[in-house]
């Protein structure tokens, strides 16, 4: 099922810094479906393109256009970042507190904290406070603390970059769910077995710019630019 | 140093004797100055928390201010007070000069600078750590300062421990404003004053021990009641 927000239209969207172009400009069309995986060499402004999307990075031009305000639009998103950000609670708090944001009773937000605690494989956890916990375990976290609110799209800014394979293997997991739920996954990596074994269609960003976009199939079998042929055999593209 | 063990040892005597005045005196200290501290934190606190998440224009000008004013000499806050509340001031009707509501204001007007200076710079970088997952989650501005509060609650509790360190042991400004008499305001930083001033050292400075007595005192209950240095808490 798609959600209401889709289909995503951006155009011509850019932001700047001190005048610098980052990102931008940006055409595409987002339908929905899937997920949406966004690659490419560093500082090609993959991060940028996700908060920009998510409407916490400024739109110096152009437009982003969801089916939906974008009160509504930023409602039924959530991100998780690079380096999970966590609050100065316990795990059970931390995972509750989207909900308690939103009006929840404390009581009714610890129990589905609690429900998400488990699923993700923090169940045994949600006392500890969350600054204790590994690198793998915070990133769990910061999934489950993301999907309690039930999101129609959620980015994930390489979510795996400083986990190991079991780890990576369970965040997939949750992730592989969530799709299967219809949940839209945007979300940017740099490991390119996770890009195949999540993608539905694949964006490559190459200089702040989009330089491909096609359906996961088609991208990574036949690469329609040099640059994404380059990045695929593993040559430095710049 | 005769003079300092005849101090320990009258200081000994007064707390195991329970006297009486010395109960009185000290028990208004404290009474004053947690009132102080209290009415303190609860304007600071927010105040802080205010500066530390919200961009106006004149919000560095405002830091610091409230920097500089950290150093507000205690003679000079009294004073003010003094004329405000004085008979012939704006608030000389409300005849609140010369007892403890008077030393509580002049207080409250000293350690609000103090504690919102130190605790606006834990919640500042608080702010900094929690900033990106904050925007994303589309926090309202109220929603954001309880936040960045409750979770720096052992830093606060810290800014209000070192207000009541400035408050308990300050004399200049309650001196004036409440002057000092005896069974209406008359407390601990006073009377060592007065002690002093009439020679006579050894009952100061049993006055002075006591008084650093009930700093240790009060900072370990806190800190014992906060939990802190606890592993794994904040």
């Amino acid at each position: 099922m798609v959600s209401a927000l889709f289909p995503l239209h951006v155009d011509q969207a850019e932001t700047r810094r001190r005048g610098k172009r980052l990102v931008g400009p940006i055409d595409m069309h987002l339908t929905g479906t899937g997920a949406t995986v966004i690659i490419g060499p560093n500082g090609s402004g993959k991060t940028t393109l996700l908060s920009l999307l998510h409407g916490t990075t400024r739109l110096h031009a152009g437009t982003i256009r969801w089916q939906v305000s974008t009160e509504a639009a930023r409602a039924a998103q959530c991100f998780v970042f690079q380096r999970p950000i966590l609050l100065r609670r316990s795990v059970a708090d931390n995972i509750a507190y989207p909900l308690r944001l939103r009006g929840v009773g404390r009581a009714a937000a610890l129990a589905r904290a609690n429900e998400w605690a488990e699923r993700v494989g923090l169940g045994d956890m949600a006392d500890r406070p969350a600054p204790m916990l590994s690198g793998g375990e915070q990133q769990k976290l910061a999934l489950a603390r993301a999907l309690i609110t039930d999101p129609d799209v959620l980015f994930l800014d390489e979510p795996c970059a400083a986990l190991d394979g079991r780890a990576m293997r369970d965040i997939e997991g949750i992730l592989q769910a969530e799709k299967a739920k219809g949940t839209h996954l945007i979300l940017s990596t740099h490991d390119m077995g996770q890009a195949r074994r999540l993608a539905d269609e694949v964006i490559f960003m190459c200089g702040g710019q989009v330089v491909e976009h096609a359906p996961a199939t088609t991208f990574f079998e036949a690469p329609g630019t040099p640059q994404a042929r380059a990045f695929l055999n593993g040559d430095i593209v710049e | 140093m005769v003079d300092l063990w005849d101090g320990l040892v009258q200081a000994a005597w007064l707390v195991l004797s329970l006297d009486a005045e010395l109960a009185d005196i000290a028990l208004r200290s404290l009474y004053v100055t947690l009132t102080a501290l209290l009415i303190a934190c609860a304007i600071a606190f927010p105040l802080a928390a205010f500066l530390a998440v919200r961009r106006f224009r004149w919000r560095r000008t405002v830091i610091a201010i409230l920097n500089a004013l950290m150093g507000l000499p205690p003679v000079v806050v009294g004073l003010v007070v003094y004329v405000l509340l004085s008979r012939s001031g704006p608030f000389g009707v409300l005849g609140l000069l010369f007892t403890p509501t008077a030393m509580i204001i002049a207080q409250v007007l000293i350690l609000v600078p103090l504690i919102a200076s130190i605790a606006h710079q834990s919640l500042r970088d608080l702010w900094q750590e929690y900033h990106d997952l904050l925007i994303s989650l589309n926090v309202t501005q109220t929603q954001k300062m309880r936040t960045l509060l409750w979770d720096a609650r052992r830093a606060l509790l810290t800014a209000a421990l070192a207000g009541f360190g400035r408050g308990i042991g300050e004399v200049g400004a309650i001196m004036i404003v409440g002057g000092n008499i005896d069974n209406v305001t008359r407390v601990l930083t006073t009377a060592i004053a007065l002690e002093t001033g009439k020679g006579a050292f050894a009952l100061a400075l049993a006055l002075g021990f006591v008084l650093i007595g009930l700093t240790i005192v009060v900072n370990l209950t806190i800190h014992w009641l906060g939990q802190t240095e606890r592993e794994g808490r904040w």
